[in-house]
């Protein structure tokens, strides 16, 4: 038997981040304290090229290699270069925020690197396994940054709440994995729902596997019941890395979602969307009605987040290529909301001072008149009025769920988003309505005003002009989910 | 061909206007950012009056129809157009758009470029709900006034103002949200599109009709504000700044009456006329029942802010008795009203700059030392109260005159608002505007600026004229009056 080496190509963008992240793991350690900045500028550097690699993929064209366990399709390189480009803007907002606390280190670096790499492989997952590996290296990042700053009482105890529920939540979609695979006799996706599809498993054990699936992937998408270890990750974790673990993981749990029920499990759409219907129906219930009470931002966002998450349900929940790519559409535009959402907060974070109560954001308008404008357009984007990108989010999901003859369930869903509102109007209240207590002006590095200012009018700009966005996804679910 | 462009031009020339203001304006400058927001709210009206003089009124077709592809992935379209029904809305928007800027002048202190864009953005983004014909355009403009409105009320208004702008946010969001499902069901009935003009035409069974009226209902009520769900109105009125009261009463109660023309009688003919004696009856309460409610009202604002849901009863009330006196009687209320309320805040509005009170007690004999002022509020009030030759007469006198045609009843109990009208308005305007001076600080009023003359000369003439030349305003409704009564009345399954 002669050994055939597998089609690298179209792992290149993977292989390239890990060397290259390799190579900082090293070279950071021969820079010293003062010139920390390299290190920044070599991380987005590798991003940069990663992005490239991406680019120079194959387009429109699904390429399967590592024996079926690996996939290259337009679904995967968009979300990836999505996820690059929020995990750029992430290292960009973070920067003055670690650097005045001690956390500007080469760890933070690699770590948020290591778990980009994970939600990558994630993404491009064909395999259980490689799906499960992706998953964990992303997990142990996570943890490890959560931890960052280590005399921190309230990060650690969120380090070690992410770490016990992450690994018990492995565990059951690990449970979940094995049951599939007695039933089917693999772990390779299209083989698994070719067996399905067949009616060759015993329906029975596959239901049971899929429970514990789902109840594994809702942990890492943060949906009620498993959304314990949002709220508190959120606030206990310092801002810049609670604002990674809204962007570039919800991406990677949306692809986990993709891969395992519309791609392996497809053919047991009635079973999963029954479940899927709870959980939906709880994450914006207790989402959005708990986010009323919360005084501190960071917390808000986290339940809001959650409620996010039961609308981005709707879309997959309906189980058309439509949903699937409203779904899509909502996941970008979420991780554009909650970049810009996080962007503020450290804009107005300085020296030892965390601005996450709702109370810092009063008379924002008089200290700063154009980013109260863009707390405006953030606030409004995710209360999904228009005109903002969350609307048509909204739209698409709704619609996809209401095609899917749905209809109670977009009516709770509207009437969920009426709660949430409520909060959400309630920071443009502070920021407009109330006199400030603390009457500086808002300073911070020019990068990162002009990045927030960008990523604020693009909020707006999807809100006038979305289409090209959903012709971006169309295009990816239609020709990765039929190919 | 601009001429195919006035409806675009009517909404994006006060909103760009808005945004000029805002990146130019400087609160240390006043004056530049004033002259700069009179200047856009003017032009914004210039725009609009080619859609009077070029308006066919023999069709009951959309006019000035401009069409262009928005959203390809939804099929939802850029689909402007004007009727019979909605030409009055637009003019009655731009125009008070100029009195409100004039009106704000130098009353407001803070923050006046923010107050100027907020109302310019608005006008721009109201003429936009009254002109589109794609649903979700629509959805977006009645959304997207929200905000500024939100924070009209929010950051210039009164001691409780964010209480009335937060409850008066929630409440018209609810129901836009429910309208927002009704559309993307129909969205799938009407074989993928959001045009209003196909929703139309689409057929459905009753008990669907209903659920889809009941969705509409939810949103265009609280609009109106019909009773039971008018409690938001006397909150935000009495907060806002007399701007925001202006636009409030004059416009955007009309959204409401407009969305049941535009949306409820058309897509839901039968379910419309399944329901119109609860839409009847809830009309009856609103111009009773809140009739009297503002006969006890201490505050000045809050007495309008009843009598304008007495008289939006009067509107709902011609349109749910579906003949075509009704309907133009409505229409015409509308407009009346939208002149009639606006003076009326105005007025309001000068007093309380001069005192700093809108309470009734507080006043009394205000004719002693601001005759002028006094003659122009003895006007309106009239106009309120619909004395003859007033604006305020020709609605209220056509939809009575409709409603007996209907039942005897309905005309009976809408014809006491002629005398509860005539209570509450001349009983305030006995109790603060004649009389004895009765106290230091009355004594003490200057009589109106020329800047307040200004727009209280130009509203009375236009109450006046309305009262004693109807003809003019009702002419270009009636091919689209008979139009939409002929499909309201047109069964759909």
């Amino acid at each position: 038997m002669t050994f055939v080496p597998p089609n690298l190509v179209p792992a290149y963008p993977e292989i390239f981040l890990l060397v290259a992240l390799s190579a900082l793991l090293i070279a950071d350690l021969f820079i010293d304290e003062t010139k920390r900045f390299l290190t920044y500028a070599y991380a987005q550097l590798a991003l940069v090229g990663t992005a490239g690699f991406l680019l120079l993929g194959a387009m429109g064209q699904v390429v399967v290699t590592f024996n079926g366990s690996f996939v290259d399709d337009p679904l995967a390189r968009t979300l990836k270069m999505i996820s690059v480009l929020a995990v750029s803007f992430v290292l960009a907002y973070s920067r003055d925020y670690i650097q005045s606390r001690g956390l500007f280190k080469g760890e933070f670096f690699v770590l948020i690197l290591f778990a980009l790499l994970g939600v990558m492989v994630m993404i491009s997952a064909n395999h259980f396994l490689v799906m499960y590996l992706g998953l964990e290296l992303l997990s142990l990042s996570l943890c490890a940054l959560i931890a960052l700053q280590r005399d921190s009482v309230i990060a650690s105890e969120a380090a070690m709440k992410y770490f016990v529920l992450a690994a018990l939540a492995s565990g059951m979609l690990l449970y979940g994995l094995s049951m599939i695979y007695g039933a089917t006799g693999s772990l390779q996706m299209a083989e698994v729902a070719n067996t399905i599809a067949q009616g060759n498993a015993d329906p029975g054990i596959l239901v049971l596997g899929l429970v514990f699936m789902v109840a594994g992937l809702s942990f890492k998408m943060g949906v009620v019941p498993f959304h314990m270890w949002v709220p508190d990750v959120y606030e206990g974790a310092p801002t810049a890395v609670a604002l990674f673990v809204t962007t570039a993981p919800k991406i990677g749990a949306f692809a986990f979602f993709m891969r395992l029920l519309a791609g392996a499990m497809g053919p047991m759409l009635p079973d999963w969307q029954s479940m899927l219907i709870i959980v939906a129906v709880l994450s914006m219930l207790l989402g959005n009605v708990t986010a009323i009470a919360q005084t501190n931002l960071k917390r808000m966002l986290a339940y809001s987040t959650i409620s996010h998450m039961g609308f981005l349900l709707l879309g997959i929940l309906s189980g058309t290529l439509g949903g699937y790519s409203a779904a899509m559409f909502y996941v970008v535009s979420y991780v554009l909301m909650s970049l810009a959402a996080f962007g503020m907060i450290l804009l107005m974070s300085r020296d030892g001072f965390e601005a996450d109560t709702l109370s810092d954001f009063k008379g924002l308008n008089k200290r700063s008149p154009w980013y109260a404008f863009m707390m405006l357009l953030i606030m409004i984007s995710m209360a999904g009025i228009p005109v903002s990108a969350g609307f048509f989010a909204k739209l698409a999901v709704l619609s996809a769920a209401l095609d899917a003859g749905l209809t109670w369930l977009v009516v709770f869903a509207v009437m969920m988003s009426l709660v949430g509102a409520f909060y959400y109007l309630r920071i443009i209240k502070l920021m407009y309505m109330d006199e400030p207590d603390d009457v500086t002006p808002l300073v911070g590095e020019s990068d990162h005003r002009l990045l927030l200012s960008i990523n604020g009018l693009t909020l707006l700009g999807l809100g006038i002009l979305p289409q090209p966005l959903i012709d971006l996804c169309t295009a990816s679910i239609a020709q990765s989910l039929r190919g | 061909m601009t001429a195919n462009h006035l409806l675009s031009l009517s909404i994006w020339v006060p909103i760009l206007a808005g945004v000029l203001v805002l990146a130019l304006g400087r609160d240390s400058q006043p004056g530049g950012t004033r002259v700069l927001a009179l200047v856009g709210a003017v032009l914004g009206f210039l725009v609009t009056v080619p859609l009077y003089t070029g308006f066919v009124n023999s069709s009951p077709a959309m006019q000035f129809e401009e069409l262009a592809r928005w959203i390809p992935a939804f099929n939802i379209t850029y689909h402007l157009g004007v009727d019979g029904i909605s030409l009055w809305f637009v003019l009655l928007n731009s125009f008070m758009t100029i009195l409100v800027v004039v009106a704000g002048w130098i009353v407001i202190e803070k923050r006046q470029a923010q107050y100027m864009a907020a109302f310019l953005i608005m006008s721009g983004l109201i003429n936009g709900v009254f002109v589109s014909l794609d649903a979700i355009l629509f959805y977006v403009f009645f959304e997207a006034m929200l905000i500024p409105m939100y924070l009209i009320i929010g950051v210039w208004g009164g001691p409780r103002r964010v209480y009335a702008s937060i409850k008066f946010f929630l409440y018209t969001l609810l129901g836009s949200l429910l309208m927002l499902a009704a559309f993307i069901y129909l969205y799938f009935e009407a074989g993928g599109s959001f045009d209003i003009l196909k929703f139309q035409a689409v057929a459905l069974p009753l008990s669907v009709q209903i659920l889809i009226f009941v969705a509409f209902f939810m949103s265009f009520a609280v609009k109106v504000p019909m009773w039971p769900v008018h409690t938001w109105l006397p909150d935000a009125h009495v907060e806002a700044p007399t701007g925001g009261s202006v636009i409030l009463a004059a416009i955007t109660l009309k959204i409401g009456a407009y969305g049941f023309l535009r949306f409820n009688l058309p897509i839901t003919p039968d379910a419309s006329h399944a329901l119109s004696g609860i839409m009847i009856t809830l009309s009856l309460i609103a111009v009773v029942y809140i009739g009297l409610v503002a006969l006890v009202q201490q505050d000045m604002k809050k007495l309008v802010a009843y009598s304008s849901i007495s008289h939006m009863g009067f509107v709902t009330l011609g349109i749910f008795m579906f003949n075509p006196l009704g309907l133009e009687g409505s229409l015409l209320q509308m407009i009346s009203h939208g002149f009639v309320s606006g003076a009326m805040f105005l007025c309001i509005g000068v007093l309380y700059d001069r005192m700093h009170t809108r309470q009734i007690a507080d006043y009394g004999g205000v004719a002693n030392t601001m005759p002028k002022f006094a003659a122009f509020m003895m006007l309106f009030a009239m106009a309120n109260a619909g004395l003859p030759g007033t604006s305020g007469f020709i609605g209220e006198f056509i939809v009575t005159l409709s409603a007996v045609q209907v039942n005897f009843w309905y005309a009976a109990l809408a014809a006491t608002t002629l005398i509860l009208g005539a209570a509450y308005t001349l009983w305030m305007v006995k109790r603060v505007v004649f009389g004895e001076v009765t106290n230091a600080h009355v004594a003490a009023l200057k009589d109106i600026t020329s800047r307040e003359f200004l727009f209280l000369i130009i509203l009375a003439l236009l109450v006046l004229g309305m009262g004693l030349y109807p003809k003019l305003f009702s002419e270009p409704m009636h091919a689209s009056v008979l139009q939409l009564l002929e499909q309201a009345s047109t069964p759909k399954f």
